[in-house]
């Protein structure tokens, strides 16, 4: 896997009309304008750079902007959490990235993160605060629940997922690492939706076979892909929808739709992307 | 009196030939290198209660915690009765207890009936799981004829004692019917009690069986006791310290290594002086670079695969097997403090953990998902050791896959894992 494979998805899948013109503020442009935002965006690498996460990376601002909420993104001044490289051993890059990225968060008085990727979630929250570098930050599932909780998000003027049957695939970094279970599954209980639970799921949940650094290379020799194994338990509850809340894990889950050509009968959404769907964002 | 003698012989002897093997064992945990768990006594008291003692994370798989929780309880409660035996065996006194506890005796040893029965069903199980239906869990390539033949005297060997037990009591319940000697009536013998039909009559062959199956009882607890130091079944010591000694943080949060923050301060802020280095070494090549409790994790674990069954790399055929990791570390571990022992502590051998032991290709299987260590009854976190290990081949032996090293390459020049520029990193917000 020399880059990310890219999805492309057919017109059909974007078919919804964006309301608003999606305008995204960067910390500079702020800074310049004398506005400090409520919130900031950390998109990550993936949601960057990646054509499919770009999708996801919109549809959280257009969330952020629908509901009202003061954000930025850092824009070309955000880098590398260094996860990657940590999980693979490397921890001079990774401390070198974290401080550089403490640095520029701390000059702009970060107190709140959101992060479109449970791998930025978690390096930011956990790894960031012994290098300086402490924030509040919550995963951009975690920010849809407590929007639909205060009332400020439902699920309304838009697509109707009613009776689809939808299945949740915990992402190793948000579910075992930082036991966020119920955020995400609160997320699509709001669609008047069949959730079923894979066999596998919370803290049993089987990996999308992308951490550790394993995004980045080839498998080791096995007798089977992690993730066309993890298909198999969204194939066995038939779901229509398997939702996401990782990039990493969208790209695997994407890839074991493909190896089992079910790319009519099941869909890989980001959670972003079902509550922005729901919402006609 | 001679029974007296030889039985205070037998027991002191192991009892000291036991804690010398603990100490050992301790030796070489300490071999590791340090790190610190001493904060918050209150939390962790409170996890060893509900991990350890409560057994809260055997639950997964229920079955085998009911089984597991019957021998547990019946080891506990039972070692009340190996006391006794222990007080008649010096004092020669019998069954010393019952003129303590009166009508309470009765009811105690009823009890400690009911679980020995137990316990012997659930080891019958035990091993007919094992060897019989052959679960997939208790086979793979670390589980060579050594573990398996461990585990199976473990449980052949509690289902002696416990057979032993019964029968002793089955025998004294049928003197004290006879009103033979000091056979006193004391205890009910609710499950033994269907053995007597089995047992002779005559009170001098029952007193030989009552005799016979008290010191096979008490030999063989004592023997077992100084298997455990050799043996996976070392778990029913280690697994409190262990969990005492857990890691409180999420999961998801590794260590970040101190001797490279101060490398990398320096080098961003040339000013500031780093202190003396005392590391030699970045990451773990051999055992003795792993940190105290990693070594005392492979000592308390007791092979039961729950972390591999469930492992996505161990799944889809790869080699990786965390348990593999574990018993790997305490064979090496083990290897290393047996050296010591014979050459000083300056002890040398062409052999380390990483290659010799554990090979590159399982330590690159691994997605640190994190689901051996959640799978773990005990908090063992194999992922921590096979980090470290990773550290050692990629910051000293810049040894990592080529794959990574482009990706190191493109995090270091551009800030992002992949080829792209960083002044498109916005780009994603003027499309659509």
């Amino acid at each position: 896997m020399e880059d990310t494979t890219i999805v492309t998805e057919s017109k059909s899948d974007i078919g919804h009309p964006t309301s608003e013109i999606l305008h995204v503020p960067t910390m500079a442009e702020m800074v310049a304008a004398g506005k400090e935002p409520e919130i900031l965006f950390w998109v990550g690498c993936a949601g960057s750079f990646d054509e499919r996460a770009q999708k996801i990376t919109r549809d959280i601002c257009k969330i952020l902007q629908h509901v009202g909420m003061s954000y930025a993104v850092l824009g070309t001044e955000e880098s590398c959490t260094g996860d990657p490289a940590k999980r693979s051993g490397n921890e001079f890059l990774f401390q070198m990235q974290a401080m550089t990225n403490i640095e520029l968060l701390n000059a702009y008085n970060i107190k709140k993160i959101v992060t479109g990727c449970p791998h930025c979630f978690n390096t930011i929250k956990n790894e960031y605060p012994g290098l300086g570098g402490s924030y509040d930050v919550i995963h951009h599932t975690q920010l849809i629940q407590q929007l639909i909780d205060d009332g400020k998000l439902k699920a309304e003027g838009g697509e109707s997922f009613k009776g689809k049957k939808i299945t949740y695939h915990d992402p190793c970094y948000l579910g075992r690492a930082n036991g966020v279970y119920e955020a995400p599954r609160k997320a699509l209980e709001v669609l008047d939706t069949e959730l079923v639970e894979m066999k596998r799921c919370k803290s049993n949940g089987l990996c999308c076979g992308a951490g550790g650094g394993q995004m980045f290379k080839e498998p080791e020799k096995g007798t089977k892909d992690i993730n066309v194994e993890r298909i198999g338990d969204a194939i066995e509850v038939n779901a229509q929808v398997v939702a996401a809340a990782c990039p990493f894990c969208m790209t695997m889950l994407s890839d074991g739709v493909k190896h089992f050509e079910k790319e009519k009968e099941m869909q890989v959404l980001d959670i972003a992307e079902i509550t922005a769907r729901a919402n006609g964002l | 009196m001679i029974a007296q003698v030889i039985f205070i012989l037998v027991l002191t002897a192991s009892v000291y030939l036991f804690s010398k093997n603990v100490a050992k064992i301790r030796r070489n945990i300490l071999l590791g290198r340090d790190t610190d768990r001493s904060d918050n006594p209150a939390l962790r008291w409170k996890t060893m209660a509900k991990v350890a003692l409560g057994q809260s994370k055997m639950v997964k798989r229920p079955f085998a915690a009911l089984l597991h929780l019957f021998v547990y309880v019946g080891f506990v409660i039972i070692n009340i009765e190996v006391l006794e035996i222990v007080i008649d065996g010096i004092f020669a006194s019998h069954r010393v207890f019952s003129g303590l506890l009166g009508g309470l005796y009765g009811l105690l040893i009823g009890s400690f009936e009911v679980l020995a029965l137990l316990v012997l069903v659930s080891c019958v199980i035990f091993l007919a799981r094992r060897n019989i239906a052959r679960l997939k869990r208790f086979s793979g390539v670390e589980m060579t004829s050594w573990p398996k033949s461990d585990a199976n005297y473990i449980l052949i060997t509690e289902i002696l004692l416990m057979a032993a037990f019964l029968t002793m009591n089955a025998a004294d319940h049928k003197l004290q019917l006879l009103n033979f000697e000091h056979y006193i009536h004391a205890g009910a013998f609710p499950v033994s009690n269907f053995l007597a039909p089995l047992l002779p009559d005559s009170a001098t062959a029952l007193e030989m069986v009552e005799r016979g199956c008290w010191w096979f009882h008490i030999i063989g607890i004592l023997a077992f006791l100084n298997y455990l130091p050799y043996s996976k079944h070392f778990h029913i010591i280690l697994a409190f310290p262990n969990t005492y000694y857990s890691n409180l943080n999420p999961k998801g949060k590794f260590e970040n290594m101190a001797s490279v923050t101060n490398e990398v301060k320096a080098m961003l802020d040339p000013s500031f002086t780093p202190p003396p280095a005392e590391v030699s070494r970045f990451g773990a090549k051999d055992v003795t670079d792993l940190t105290w409790k990693n070594l005392m994790e492979a000592y308390t674990c007791t092979e039961c695969g729950r972390c591999t069954s469930v492992c996505p790399a161990n799944q889809t055929g790869k080699l990786l097997s965390p348990r593999k990791i574990m018993m790997d570390t305490r064979d090496r571990i083990t290897e290393v403090g047996n050296g010591i022992d014979k050459q000083g502590k300056d002890f040398k051998d062409d052999k380390a953990l990483l290659d010799t032991y554990i090979s590159r290709e399982e330590l690159w299987a691994c997605t640190s998902c994190n689901a051996c260590a959640e799978a773990c009854p005990v908090n063992i976190n194999p992922l921590e050791i096979i980090m470290e290990m990773r550290q050692y081949v990629v910051m000293e032996e810049s040894q990592a896959p080529a794959s990574l090293n482009n990706m190191f390459g493109n995090v270091e020049n551009n800030g992002a894992p992949w080829k792209y520029s960083n002044a498109d990193r916005l780009n994603w917000a003027k499309t659509e």
